[in-house]
């Protein structure tokens, strides 16, 4: 064929682009392909696609759309902390004129990579999964506002991971960094697929987001049950609730950012150009309005989940809730008002600098009025240490030290110092470990026996514990010292020998994290086969305080057989208190949203639409397009998008649940 | 809704609703269509931004003097502005459930709008015929990006606008269309919005400049 057909086929793809130089990479390819075509295989064997797609893929339940959510945020965590344990590796061994074993083309798509992936599709998916999961039964509701809408945007999610992993085998990531700074990331200086890769996989993925954030602003809102006033909501719902706000106020800011560097990249206008007028400095400056916030993002149900953790397993109801609820509400709006601290090397003056100094310290005031609600709750309680009451401990002595390093580094004049050091790498893993990913396994080992009637295994989960905790302590205190000596961030190879050692420490640190993650996997697996003995038929395994402990585990579709009244912050421990007999009579047929695969097809055009323009194939980028325009305007014609649940069910249902409870008597 | 949440008469706190009845269809949909107008909202504030950031930087290259041709713009402006009342007057025949007229009052919106791309669009041509192209300065990408991306929206209103004449057509004034011609209504007038931003800080503004 011609070369000019070929490339109108396949743009830039050709089979230069598959990376079968980089012997790291085939072989990470070889055991993908294997492990992947036994999981296939198997589905294929087992005869379980046909379910799948019934019951999990086309489902607009939140419940399922939720556990899909975490599935797909642990299989991303390994592939990001593969990413991690090579960097550790490298920095170890690059030392006394070694080059280690990445060359940099392999060792800057790794750091880019590792960041991207633990950001938007590790800890985003966690944390929506917990908030798609546990809100709806939080507040009552038999599911989320826009049910379809949901499905959607967890494909979508899908979607951008699903282009981040194409990157590894079928061409490269970008070697820029996380955010991609222009002019680097411009097509002068990053000519390749890299960046492209990392902006459709965004754009994709956050489309996804904001949907999902409208929808549960809405649920939340609207869907509450009858006597839940605002200040009677769990503050779970709360932090999600402003987590979902902060959501629809900044990812479109990321969206238009990155549209504007996809612009300067495919059509050669001048946004972020060095010349005719462009200036890189506004793209630092758009994208951390949206980067802050998405800090805040993260974090903000992390605190909700430690807030519903203390209460429970201190056995009292939590102590300053209406300020608690303030303090979240002012993170919220602060969190908006201090962008400029990423980058006070700007030169944009003392004055401005002063002011973003000041409002970052600020922000630590309602911070540290949490952390002593949580400390004042527990104390004179009846304290469980059950795990996720460890994570919760973890997370307040370690998020305290993150913390303190955040104001040191939000002084401008330390920040000149310490800017691009290793010291800030050791303040945000110190943070975003501590606090997002701790709150993320402290609200899995919490809500875990609710989603499927069995508790984890505590023996492996305390390994894992113990593991990450300490794990991460060896890993990022020699950063905190490294950065102290000058050490910047993103190096490749060293020439000062006495660094090593701290890189070596690290090392460690970073394969005790790694145990801790395998342990974490046994633990599912050892829970999974021993589920009888763990077994929790009465939905409240842990004697919790508010409403998704009122309903079965796992719940059933329709959540709530009757939909409850609220009379008090913690409904299910009032409803307790006051003697609540569970209704046993009366059921009627249920309202309910049906499946549909539009979801899954949406998002797969618009992943297909993603690579299309990655790699010039213009055909398939306008094939898909017009697909997806044709697929949702049709979708529209669908007016019948709702069920009833027959009473029988409920009846069944409901009646399968109380011969277990008389049994559990 | 409202629900007695108070203990009932007979002392016993009540804790569930015996009697209830699902939400209607629809019941989050105009607040769940207002969040996504802000998130959009913001987009456009975010190019206006840009647009104040990087408007004065010519490159040497051509300045908004030399390029609006503010009578144009005048008559694009107004086909917009006709096309939100002559919008207007298709809500109006719909609460009437005058199926035909509302039609009619929605095509008679959709010519205007499709007028007002028209117009844009010979704009834009004519100044890349002169050279003032989106890559000749951060000035130009700024414009073609905020006005082009109003453009594109209104662009997808007039496709959103013949899908729901079709689906009236097929279907008549039932619940759902109405609540589809609510949510278009709001995305139009909030394009006009825009526009009157547009109007004031690119042409007007640029002009004085």
């Amino acid at each position: 064929m011609s070369p000019d057909l070929l490339k109108l086929i396949f743009g830039r793809l050709g089979f230069e682009s598959l990376p079968l130089h980089e012997p790291i990479v085939v072989g990470t390819f070889a055991v993908v392909a294997l492990g992947g075509a036994a999981l296939l295989g198997g589905l294929t064997y087992f005869r379980l696609w046909g379910y799948l797609w019934r019951e999990w893929f086309t489902t607009v339940d939140h419940k399922r759309i939720g556990i899909m959510y975490m599935i797909l945020g642990i299989v991303m965590l390994l592939r990001g902390f593969a990413d991690a344990l090579m960097m550790r590796g490298q920095q170890m061994l690059a030392f006394g004129g070694s080059e280690g074993y990445l060359n940099a083309h392999h060792y800057d798509q790794v750091f880019t990579a590792h960041g991207v992936i633990m950001i938007f599709f590790v800890a985003m998916p966690l944390v929506t999964g917990l908030m798609n999961y546990v809100v709806p039964l939080q507040i009552g509701a038999r599911d989320v506002s826009f049910p379809f809408l949901n499905n959607f945007s967890f494909w979508m999610t899908v979607g951008g991971a699903v282009l981040v992993m194409a990157s590894l085998f079928i061409g490269e990531f970008a070697r820029t960094g996380w955010l991609a700074y222009p002019p680097l990331s411009n097509i002068g200086y990053s000519p390749d697929v890299g960046v492209d890769y990392y902006i459709w996989a965004l754009q994709v993925a956050g489309v996804g987001t904001t949907l999902s954030g409208i929808n549960l602003i809405c649920t939340i809102v609207k869907l509450r049950c009858p006597g839940m006033t605002m200040m009677k909501m769990p503050v779970f719902t709360w932090t999600s609730l402003c987590t979902n706000i902060l959501i629809v106020a900044s990812f479109p800011v990321l969206t238009v950012v990155l549209a504007l560097l996809s612009l300067d990249r495919y059509v050669g206008t001048n946004f972020f150009t060095n010349d005719f007028g462009g200036s890189p400095m506004m793209y630092v400056n758009l994208i951390w309005i949206w980067g802050h916030p998405e800090v805040y993002i993260l974090v903000l149900p992390a605190f909700g989940i430690f807030s519903e953790v203390t209460s429970t397993f201190s056995g009292k109801r939590l102590f300053g809730y209406t300020s608690m609820v303030y303090a979240t509400v002012v993170i919220t709006i602060l969190s908006y008002l201090v962008w400029l601290h990423h980058f006070f090397t700007m030169g944009s003056g003392a004055s401005v600098n002063s002011f973003f100094g000041i409002t970052t310290m600020i922000i630590s005031i309602p911070t540290g009025a949490k952390m002593f609600n949580w400390l004042f709750t527990m104390y004179r309680g009846r304290i469980r240490y059950e795990l996720p009451m460890m994570w919760t401990i973890a997370f307040m002595l370690t998020f305290v030290v993150g913390g303190m390093t955040g104001v040191l580094l939000a002084v401008p004049p330390a920040d000149f110092v310490l800017h691009n050091s290793l010291f800030l790498i050791a303040h945000f893993h110190n943070v975003i470990i501590g606090g997002v990913v701790f709150g993320a396994f402290a609200g899995i080992n919490y809500w875990f026996p609710k989603a499927f009637g069995f508790k984890l295994d505590p023996f492996w989960g305390k390994m894992s514990f113990w593991f990450w905790v300490t794990g991460f302590y060896l890993a990022f205190m020699p950063l905190y010292v490294l950065g102290l000596m000058g050490v910047t961030r993103r190096l490749r190879v060293f020439d000062d020998p006495s660094l090593q050692i701290w890189f070596v420490i690290a090392a460690i640190g970073a394969l005790f994290v790694f145990i801790g993650i395998l342990s974490m996997l046994m633990q599912f697996a050892v829970s999974l086969l021993k589920r009888e003995q763990l077994k929790d038929v009465t939905g409240d395994p842990w004697d919790a305080r508010t409403l998704e402990w009122a309903t079965s585990s796992p719940p059933p579709d329709y959540n709530f057989a009757f939909t409850p009244v609220v009379h008090d912050n913690d409904a299910w421990w009032d409803m307790k208190k006051r003697g609540y007999q569970r209704p046993l009579t009366g059921f009627r047929p249920i309202h309910m949203p049906s499946s549909t695969g539009t979801g899954v097809i949406l998002a797969g055009l618009a992943t297909a639409m993603g690579f299309g323009l990655i790699w010039y194939i213009w055909w398939l980028a306008a094939v898909s397009f017009v697909a997806m325009l044709v697929v949702g305007i049709g979708h529209t014609f669908n007016y019948h998008r709702d069920f009833d649940i027959p009473a029988e069910d409920v009846i069944r249902t409901e009646d399968a649940r109380t011969k277990l409870l008389a049994g559990a008597k | 809704m409202t629900v007695a949440v108070n203990p009932t008469q007979t002392g016993e706190p009540l804790f569930y609703l015996a009697d209830e009845h699902p939400h209607p269809e629809g019941y989050s949909t105009s607040l769940g269509f207002w969040i996504y107008l802000m998130s959009d909202c913001l987009i456009f504030a975010i190019l206006f931004a840009t647009f104040g950031v990087l408007g004065a930087n010519y490159a040497a290259g051509p300045a908004p003097k030399d390029l609006f041709d503010l009578n144009l713009v005048a008559v694009n402006t107004s086909m917009l502005l006709l096309s939100s009342i002559t919008y207007g007057f298709a809500m109006l025949t719909m609460q009437q459930n005058k199926v035909a007229q509302t039609q009619i009052w929605l095509a008679i919106t959709g010519l205007f709008g499709l007028a007002f791309i028209g117009i844009e669009l010979t704009e834009f041509a004519h100044m890349i015929h002169e050279g003032a192209t989106p890559q000749r300065s951060a000035f130009l990408s700024a414009f073609f990006t905020l006005v082009g991306t109003h453009g594109l929206h209104v662009s997808c209103g007039l496709i959103w606008l013949v899908t729901l004449m079709v689906q009236v057509g097929k279907f008549g004034l039932i619940e759902a269309n109405r609540r589809r011609l609510m949510c278009l209504s709001m995305f139009w007038h909030f394009l006009d919005v825009v526009w009157i931003g547009v109007f004031t800080f690119v042409y007007l503004l640029g002009v004085l400049r």
